[in-house]
């Protein structure tokens, strides 16, 4: 079995701008991959180049084990049969709900074409909607037919640029899950761009972090956020902040808040200073701890609070308290640590 | 705002009084009458406004325009337009002695609403290598046979050939013209297409061999400044139809003075000098025009054609059956 | 008869009009003055409430199915062919780069200057049997006309030829445009699905500049129907042929206002179906987002192609008739080039300039009623003003005269009566009803233009820029202006050069010793003058082509996105 998607060292210049920078990648039969990555990252580009719709300067794009691209060899983007959903849609204005969806199917007459488009509608929800045109819908039945539309021709690969954009935001987390049930339920290869943390994790089963044109981690969701293996890659997934320590033996990390367990790497020498990763739940709140911060700022965030707390020596961390502990600001309160995964990084500029 | 829009209106609107004026409307083409209404204006210091145009149209314009018409004299380039105008009582009689004298009555109204200012004749040109002159007679006889796809002709929507259609339903009545005319369709050697030039060129080309067109379009050439028209020109001959009977067809261009003229003395004046020597010896000068009066030379060319006789038929004959003419013509499928 | 009888009617329609205003809508200032415009069609279609005499029997007889089916013919054969001219080339040089694209953009609109007539004439003269070509031919092989096989121009097709020729700029205008304004997306989502660049042009791009492109094809269907100049030329028996021989040859102008409104309700009821059809689906662009175009560049033998496909309309509309047009003009140019062909130059251009802004004016203004109370006799009215563009421009004259003149007269007898003064003809005669004329005639392409753009603006605008407390004016000066700048700038264009060639209407009323290049042009050709015609028509031809340059590179300019 293939990967439906290969990226090998990928480069891409635009214009003698560096784009994007040695990536490499893949993506199994069925997954979902989710590009994370601030705006401007690249990640973009990196769908555009896996649609073919930019020629690379450098590597190799295998699409089914097929090479799509590499320096001197470029398959058109319409011979890739890749399905691919734009950030607004762009839905044929000209065309009603079914002749989009239908649109990318060779024989529109045939059984076949009859039998995918009435699978998709039924799968999307769109039964009502067949004969409408696309400014009679709304921007979530937009969405849908989009998406409908780009995996009518079953893709080798369905690539997603932030599909969830334009929605108001109570819709795209329930959207989210939905989209992921169906693409399973379709068994088609995704990948998606976003800039929002929480769509790739309830979407993706790998999700990949951007930055500055290169590829900072490949990894589960729950690897990024527990061992992320960049500083960048830390400040970006999450929530958190950094505590400055020193690597007291490969086990310990001696910090302002206490000593902290966990492997340290092995490239940090014993005795270096390091920053030290504290997520907001790993500070638990506890009247009785002797170790005390006083609460900066708070923010009620319904079942809990999350306290921005200062430490003696004038480090900001975080913490999530259930909400019936509510505290002043410039209150002392206790708090203990339960770090179950140490994440450290030497104190230098990553 | 509304200060300067007015004053802009008025500008645009302004109609400025000169002392001595005269306007005209001409269905002649401005360079073929403004140098000669120019050297009017300097000779009598009366300023001549001019706008030149369709015939039919100024008609309609004027008939609009009805009391207050700007317009003092109305100038065509065929007697029909004019008895058009005077029956839609758009002239008023003229009491001229020198225009009553100098022009024959054959060539002015009866009741002097409309006087012809010169002469063209519509003829017929040949090419000698494929014609020749004893073949020709006239007008009737270009329907015989032997001229079966041989003769080129202008549309029937022109307005020279509903005169000659015209004048020969006067000679010989609708029902033996319309005999004619669809014989005639059938030998034409094209669909009739572009101008009196064309068809003169078509000749010597050698799509046809003989063509109807007026005299002064083949001066015209004779005299042009291109050396290919002059060369063309020469490998054609002209032929006066009919000499022995009716003589060739002959149409006026003419001018009448407007019921409601405010300037009707300036317009005599420009009449009377439209029929003065120097004015007829330009006409024919430049325009290859015959004079309306005796005793002018005329230009070398249609000297060198020579004498011959000329249809005396009313000209306002030519006017009344304009209109079956046409339908005559619509009928025989001259296009 | 007739015009107290159209006035009679024109006044009991107007109070009819009026009623329904009264109840309906509340800038009835507004409406009444774009009735206004409505006049001369109106006075043409009145005609056919007179009684039809005898003519019509004859005319039924003999003529009138060939003048139906000579029009028919010419509008399916320039309809086709102004279609295939201005379509792919218009689609070639906003997505491809290819050798002489950066140029063959905007030269490809050159022809669109040239008048109908002008190009029949310089083609007769150059490719006729009389012509030099012909002649060559017969001289070098020593055949006899009718030996040999050369395509005749004076014929149907070659009418056909020669509106396509000058008329396909109108369609490439307003394609591009279309073309210009699709957001890329589209095209790249039909990629994905499989489509070629051909399928993407087929399927997405042309459907959806198709409401930009009839609008070009109606306006080019319409200066076809109102030619008269070149078909008559051609001895083609068209139904503007029918008109003029009727009125001119019969002396029946009834008939041939009758014959115009006929014409007239066909356009209109062809109108009517192509707005019907094209209701059905109101194109609001999907995309807001507009990434810039990247021009693919195309070279080797399909660039050649795509070169040899854009060249071929600017040949034959240009580069051809132009290169007669100055061979003719080095000879003759001195004994027309003097300082009064100054003054006509200025005159042209002056008309087409301020007739030109005017008819954008009146366009914004009553696509702004249109915008903001939604009347039905409003646009219905506006629907009746765009009819002027397919009358011919000698009918379109007289219906402007008939109503002035009558006014001028009434104001007359009014003041002549009661003050003892006489104001004569106060308008008739003055470079104003000339203009009213044109504006009657041309509206049609801003109005068309201004309506569409509008359309376009989602009212969200408006209402986003109410809330911050602008005036409707400001609304209109600092978004909607700006937003549609490149149609706005391409309808200016189009009136402009229509104004420059326009012959008929400122024959019969422009003021006296008043003349415009088109005149002179005409006067000459008319004549068989050619040689002196061209240089009036070349002068025409120079001065449409700045704006041509100008506007064309601003209208690439007004792409979102553009680079």
């Amino acid at each position: 079995m293939s990967n439906s998607i290969e990226i090998k060292e990928l480069s891409l210049e635009i214009e003698g701008r560096p784009i994007l920078d040695n990536i490499s990648f893949g993506l199994g039969e069925i997954e979902i991959a989710c590009l994370l990555g601030p705006s401007g990252s690249g990640k973009t580009s990196l769908l555009r180049c896996i649609a073919g719709f930019e020629k690379i300067n450098h590597g190799e794009v295998f699409i089914k084990g097929v090479i799509a691209s590499k320096l001197d060899h470029h398959i058109p983007v319409e011979q890739r049969n890749i399905g691919m959903v734009f950030q607004d849609y762009v839905l044929f204005p000209h065309m009603d709900v079914s002749k989009n969806i239908t649109f990318g199917l060779k024989d529109i007459s045939s059984l076949r074409t009859k039998e995918r488009l009435d699978e998709l509608i039924e799968l999307f929800g769109l039964n009502e909607h067949t004969n409408k045109y696309p400014h009679q819908l709304s921007g979530g039945q937009q969405q849908r037919v989009a998406l409908a539309r780009a995996m009518a021709p079953r893709p080798s690969v369905l690539l997603l640029d932030e599909p969830f954009a334009s929605l108001d935001i109570e819709l795209r987390e329930s959207l989210a899950c939905e989209l992921r049930s169906i693409l399973k339920q379709d068994s088609v290869a995704t990948i998606m761009v976003t800039h929002n943390q929480l769509e790739a994790f309830a979407m993706g089963d790998i999700i990949g972090v951007i930055d500055n044109g290169k590829l900072k981690q490949w990894d589960t969701a729950f690897n990024l956020y527990h061992q992320p293996k960049t500083l960048n890659v830390a400040n970006f997934i999450g929530e958190g902040t950094f505590i400055q320590g020193e690597i007291i033996n490969s086990t310990d990390v001696k910090t302002d808040i206490g000593r902290i367990k966990g492997q340290v790497p092995h490239n940090i020498d014993v005795g270096k200073k390091v920053r030290v990763l504290i997520r907001p739940d790993d500070i638990l709140h506890d009247d009785e701890s002797k170790l005390t911060a006083l609460v900066r700022n708070k923010a009620f965030r319904g079942a809990q609070f999350l306290y921005t707390l200062e430490t003696k020596n004038g480090f900001i961390i975080q913490s999530l308290v259930p909400s019936h502990h509510d505290h002043a600001i410039n209150e002392p309160i206790g708090i203990k640590m339960e770090i179950d995964h140490l994440v450290v990084f030497a104190d230098e500029i990553d | 705002m509304k200060k300067i829009l007015i004053s802009l209106i008025l500008l645009i609107c302004g109609q400025f009084v000169c002392a001595a004026e005269v306007n005209i409307y001409s269905a002649r083409k401005e360079a073929l009458i403004k140098p000669i209404l120019d050297r009017f204006t300097t000779e009598t210091g009366i300023k001549v406004n001019l706008i030149t145009g369709k015939a039919d149209t100024f008609i309609k314009r004027i008939e609009v325009e009805g009391k207050n018409t700007p317009a003092d004299i109305l100038l065509t380039v065929d007697a029909a337009r004019l008895v058009r105008a005077k029956d839609k009582e758009l002239f008023q009689s003229i009491d001229s002695k020198i225009l009553s004298s100098v022009i024959p009555a054959h060539l002015r109204d009866i009741d002097n609403h409309w006087f012809g200012l010169s002469l063209r004749s519509r003829v017929i040109v040949y090419n000698p290598d494929k014609v020749s002159s004893n073949d020709i007679i006239g007008y009737i006889d270009l329907a015989n046979d032997k001229w079966k796809g041989r003769i080129c002709v202008r549309s029937s929507s022109n307005i020279y050939n509903q005169s000659l259609v015209a004048s020969l339903i006067a000679h010989h009545g609708i029902m033996e013209t319309e005999r004619w005319a669809s014989k005639l369709v059938t030998n034409f050697a094209r669909t009739p297409k572009g101008g009196d030039r064309d068809q003169i060129k078509a000749v010597v080309a050698g799509v046809c061999d003989l063509a109807i067109v007026n005299n002064y379009y083949l001066a015209g050439m004779l005299d042009s400044n291109k050396d290919e028209e002059v060369a063309a020109a020469e490998k054609v001959k002209l032929f006066w139809p009919d000499q022995d009977t009716y003589g060739a067809h002959f149409n006026v261009s003419g001018a009448g003075i407007l019921k409601y003229a405010k300037n009707k003395d300036e317009a005599i004046k420009l009449l009377e000098y439209l029929v003065t020597i120097e004015a007829q010896q330009w006409y024919s000068d430049v325009n290859y025009e015959y004079p309306v009066i005796l005793d002018v030379k005329i230009s070398s060319i249609l000297k060198k054609w020579g004498a011959f006789s000329m249809d005396t038929l009313a000209l306002n004959l030519l006017g009344r059956y304009n209109s079956d003419a046409v339908k005559l013509m619509d009928r025989v499928g001259w296009k | 008869m007739i015009v107290s009888n159209s006035v009679q009617y024109l006044q009991r329609k107007s109070s009819l009009i009026c009623d329904i205003l009264k109840r309906s809508s509340p800038s009835l200032a507004l409406i009444l003055f774009s009735s206004f415009f409505c006049i001369p069609v109106l006075i043409v279609c009145g005609s056919l409430f007179l009684p039809f005499d005898e003519t019509w029997t004859h005319l039924v007889d003999t003529v009138l199915s060939d003048y139906v089916l000579n029009s028919f013919y010419l509008l399916i054969g320039v309809g086709f062919f102004s279609l295939l001219l201005s379509v792919v080339p218009a689609w070639l040089v906003t997505m491809y780069k290819f050798p002489g694209s950066r140029y063959l953009q905007w030269a490809i609109l050159l022809p669109m200057s040239m008048p109908a007539y002008i190009i029949a004439y310089s083609y007769t003269g150059a490719f006729d049997a009389a012509g030099p070509v012909q002649t060559t031919i017969r001289d070098m092989t020593n055949l006899q006309y009718n030996e040999y096989w050369f395509p005749e121009i004076r014929s149907l097709g070659g009418a056909i030829a020669m509106l396509s020729f000058v008329l396909y700029p109108y369609i490439y205008l307003l394609a591009r445009a279309s073309f210009i304004e699709q957001s890329v997306c589209v095209l790249e989502v039909s990629r994905t699905l499989g489509c070629n660049a051909l399928g993407a042009f087929k399927r997405v791009a042309l459907p959806l500049a198709r409401p930009a492109i009839i609008v070009g094809l109606s306006l080019v269907l319409m200066e076809t129907l109102a030619d008269y100049g070149t078909v008559q030329y051609f001895g083609i028996s068209a139904f503007t042929t029918g008109i003029f021989k009727t009125w001119f040859g019969m002396d029946n102008s009834l008939v041939a206002s009758q014959l115009s409104a006929i014409l007239l309700l066909f356009v209109f009821v062809f109108l009517f179906l192509e707005r019907r059809s094209r209701k059905l689906l109101t194109l609001h662009h999907t995309s807001n987002r507009y990434s810039p175009l990247t021009k693919e560049k195309l070279t080797g033998i399909r660039g050649f192609l795509s070169f040899i496909f854009c060249f071929t309309p600017l040949l034959f509309g240009f580069i051809i008739p132009v290169s007669f047009l100055v061979d003719w003009a080095i000879n003759a140019y001195s004994q027309v080039f003097d300082i009064d062909f100054y003054r006509l130059f200025m005159n042209s251009i002056f008309l087409a300039f301020i007739t030109s802004l005017l008819a954008l004016f009146i366009a914004l203004l009553l696509g702004y009623i249109n915008r903001n109370n939604f009347s039905l006799v409003n646009r219905f009215l506006v629907r009746f003003i765009s009819l002027g563009y397919a009358v011919p421009g000698t009918v379109i004259a007289i219906g402007v005269l008939i109503p002035f003149a009558w006014f001028d007269n009434k104001l007359d007898n009014f003041l002549i009566t009661n003050f003892n003064t006489s104001s004569g003809l106060l308008i008739s005669g003055t470079l104003f009803i000339l203009i009213f004329a044109y504006l009657v005639r041309f509206l049609t392409i801003p109005i068309n233009t201004v309506e569409a753009s509008l359309e376009k603006i989602k009212p969200g605008v408006d209402e986003v820029a109410k809330t911050t407390g602008m005036s409707h004016f400001n609304l209109m000066k600092k978004i909607h202006i700006p937003i549609m700048r490149g149609s706005l700038l391409t309808c200016l264009l189009l009136v402009f050069v229509d104004v420059l060639k326009e012959l008929p209407a400122t024959l019969i009323l422009r003021p006296f010793n008043f003349n415009t290049l088109a005149v002179r042009t005409f006067e000459l050709a008319n004549e068989e003058r050619l040689a002196e015609a061209a240089v009036p028509a070349l002068a025409i031809v120079i001065a449409g082509i700045i704006p041509v340059i100008i506007i064309s590179n601003s209208i690439s300019r007004s792409r979102p996105g553009y680079e």
